[in-house]
């Protein structure tokens, strides 16, 4: 079995526990004081990240790049602790941050980043993402990635992966109703977006950290720019949902008149 | 003029379309009436033509891609037979269900035609706009809503490039019910490249263990406190699998759940051993659309903000009377121990069901 070579593409976001604004600025929506909220690598990207390397170790040889789209001083604020968890190459991309610019333009500047990756072997290639960001949300560009570099096999909700001696591989990918799919690829070059995938995040290992570091600084500061063209996508209008629901809130009733309302509840057509 | 495709495929089954699909038609028909503009129906099936009565008198063109290569979701083919029905159609607008068959391929289709998409569609409407300097006539811009940062921010958008694909979530439009016809269905030939993947199955929990449930009118939000300690000092999961499990079975419920809980398998500690993630609701997991919901031991704004964005009234048992999370989210909140309640609960839905109520 030939080592693999595997291209993890991850965005970064803000952390899930911040309050977000809509903000519009020169350059069309964003979130307010975007550039100051703390962030994290892209959740469902990051379980690629784990899953990544974690199949990397089984084969030996192996190599796994990193690439990201985001501001450079993001990009390295948020590499201080991604690069402590496991062993890759960053290829970062200069370029907007969020969830607002446009998805075929950021799968644009993605791919043509992976393809001037030297010695990568298309043949052995193996794009990983995220199935959807928690930015845009949208599940587009890992699949137009893969189009743009003429992959053909691709998979989308992914939970597990179990590489066979031959190269071939099953993949489990997740449909409706709580089931997986399962598929059998003959092999490299393919595209997965994963879900969660069966890993806990690592550890931070300060060793691997060092590692990293010693070639993501030279990267981060050769990152090239991107600047993300709209493709006629044009914002009407971003906001908040303005929902917000009267909450009667019962303190006093007991276990029983609870149950009798909710079943009372439960029965009723809504 | 705008002209519309929209794109479908069979359900498991192979025998009748997805409700999914049947929800995109009736997106696409409103669209098309609201447009004036020309309709056509696209079917992607191992035995395509044999599905086209249901949607006949759609009063559309009908095309479809058939063959056994089709009877399973898989990219290569599905890209290549949603290819053919676009270029077959000329559509300016293509229209799709967000399921998981055509999400996986819809973007890369996109691309092949030189097209644009949008995807997580909520609603569509149109807009009538005066183009800048034009004189003489309106234009009707169609407008598309869907969020952003896991439903915490909604964005209505528009696109003047063509094709426009855009896949429209589940449960936003009624499903299409016409009555059922004779169809005239124009089969497109597709030249297939090399298939490299083989789909050899489903791998589902067995019915009686099946917690997802999509169509249910009810979605049972499970959160961390059913593994805290409990007023006696000691954490009962045992109990509380079991009666999670006995109210899911009692009403049909489907079971989400907050990280924090499904997160706790990974750490070495007691869980409840029917959760997976894809239980999860909120910001890494799903964001279901049910008529009602009801949470139990819950905190926090994953539970009560993202993962319940789409469901419709809601309730929430919880000890902490001060929860901020379910102010103004939820419509009423008992301030109870959940493991008395839900006893309760399942007490009388056993009581209900076996006297045929």
């Amino acid at each position: 079995m030939n080592p693999l070579q595997i291209v993890v593409c991850a965005g970064i976001v803000p952390d899930p526990l911040q309050t977000l604004e809509p903000a519009t600025g020169p350059n069309g929506p964003g979130l307010k004081n975007e550039m100051v909220l703390p962030a994290v690598l892209d959740p469902w990207a990051a379980c690629a990240l784990y899953e990544a390397a974690a199949l990397a170790a089984k084969f030996p040889g192996s190599k796994l790049w990193l690439v990201a789209l985001g501001p450079k001083a993001k990009l390295q604020q948020i590499m201080m602790t991604v690069a402590q968890k496991v062993a890759f190459e960053l290829v970062p991309i200069d370029g907007p941050i969020g969830g607002f610019p446009d998805s075929h333009s950021t799968a644009a500047a993605l791919a043509s980043a992976i393809e001037t990756i030297p010695a990568l072997d298309r043949a052995q290639l193996l794009v990983f993402g995220g199935w959807e960001s928690a930015s845009r949300g949208a599940g587009v560009t890992l699949q137009q990635i893969g189009e743009r570099l003429g992959i053909t096999d691709q998979f989308f909700g992914v939970d597990q992966i179990d590489v066979r001696p031959d190269g071939s591989f099953e993949v489990l990918e997740r449909v409706e109703g709580g089931k997986h799919q399962v598929s059998v690829c003959a092999g490299s070059p393919a595209v997965l977006g994963w879900a969660t995938g069966n890993l806990a995040e690592p550890r931070n290992n300060p060793q691997i950290g060092m590692s990293n570091m010693r070639t993501m600084m030279p990267a981060l500061q050769r990152a090239k720019t991107a600047a993300l063209e709209a493709n006629s996508l044009e914002y009407v209008s971003v906001s908040l949902p303005k929902q917000q629901r009267t909450t009667r809130v019962e303190k006093n009733m007991t276990p029983d008149e609870i149950a009798t309302e909710l079943v009372g509840w439960i029965g009723k057509d809504s | 003029m705008e002209s519309i495709l929209v794109l479908t495929h069979a359900d498991e089954s192979g025998s009748a379309l997805t409700k999914y699909s049947l929800e995109a038609v009736t997106a696409g028909v409103e669209l098309a009436e609201r447009l004036n503009a020309a309709l056509t129906i696209g079917i992607v099936a191992a035995d395509a033509s044999s599905l086209a009565s249901a949607i006949a008198n759609a009063g559309t063109k009908l095309l479809c891609v058939s063959g056994l290569a089709f009877a399973q979701p898989r990219f290569a083919s599905d890209a290549a037979a949603c290819a053919y029905l676009c270029r077959a159609a000329e559509a300016t607008i293509i229209l799709a269900p967000h399921s998981a068959r055509f999400a996986r391929v819809m973007a890369a289709v996109a691309h092949r035609l030189g097209g644009c998409i949008d995807t997580h569609i909520a609603a569509l409407t149109t807009h009538i706009t005066a183009p800048a300097g034009a004189d003489f006539t309106d234009v009707t811009r169609v407008e598309a809503t869907r969020w952003f940062y896991r439903q915490r921010i909604e964005a209505v958008v528009t696109r003047t490039a063509r094709p426009w694909f855009l896949l429209v979530d589940a449960g936003t439009h009624a499903a299409y019910a016409g009555e059922a016809g004779n169809a005239q269905v124009e089969e497109i030939a597709v030249e297939l490249p090399a298939l490299r993947t083989e789909v050899t199955g489903i791998r589902a929990p067995k019915q009686d263990e099946q917690t997802i449930r999509p169509d249910a009118k009810l979605l049972f939000v499970a959160g961390a406190g059913w593994t805290k300690k409990q007023p006696d000092g000691e954490v009962h999961v045992e109990k509380a699998g079991k009666l999670i499990l006995g109210f899911l079975r009692g009403s049909g419920a489907s079971l989400g759940s907050s990280k924090s809980l499904v997160d706790q398998g990974g750490e070495g500690n007691s869980v409840l051993p029917f959760l997976t993630h894809m239980n999860q609701v909120g910001q890494t997991g799903s964001t279901p659309r049910h008529a009602k919901g009801l949470s139990t031991c819950c905190h926090g704004e994953e539970p009560h903000v993202v993962g319940w964005r789409f469901i419709g009234e809601r309730r929430a048992i919880s000890l902490d009377a001060n929860c901020g999370w379910t102010r103004g989210k939820a419509d009423v909140v008992y301030i109870a121990d959940a493991f008395q309640v839900m006893a309760k609960l399942n007490d009388r839905l056993q009581k209900a069901a076996n006297s045929g109520q």
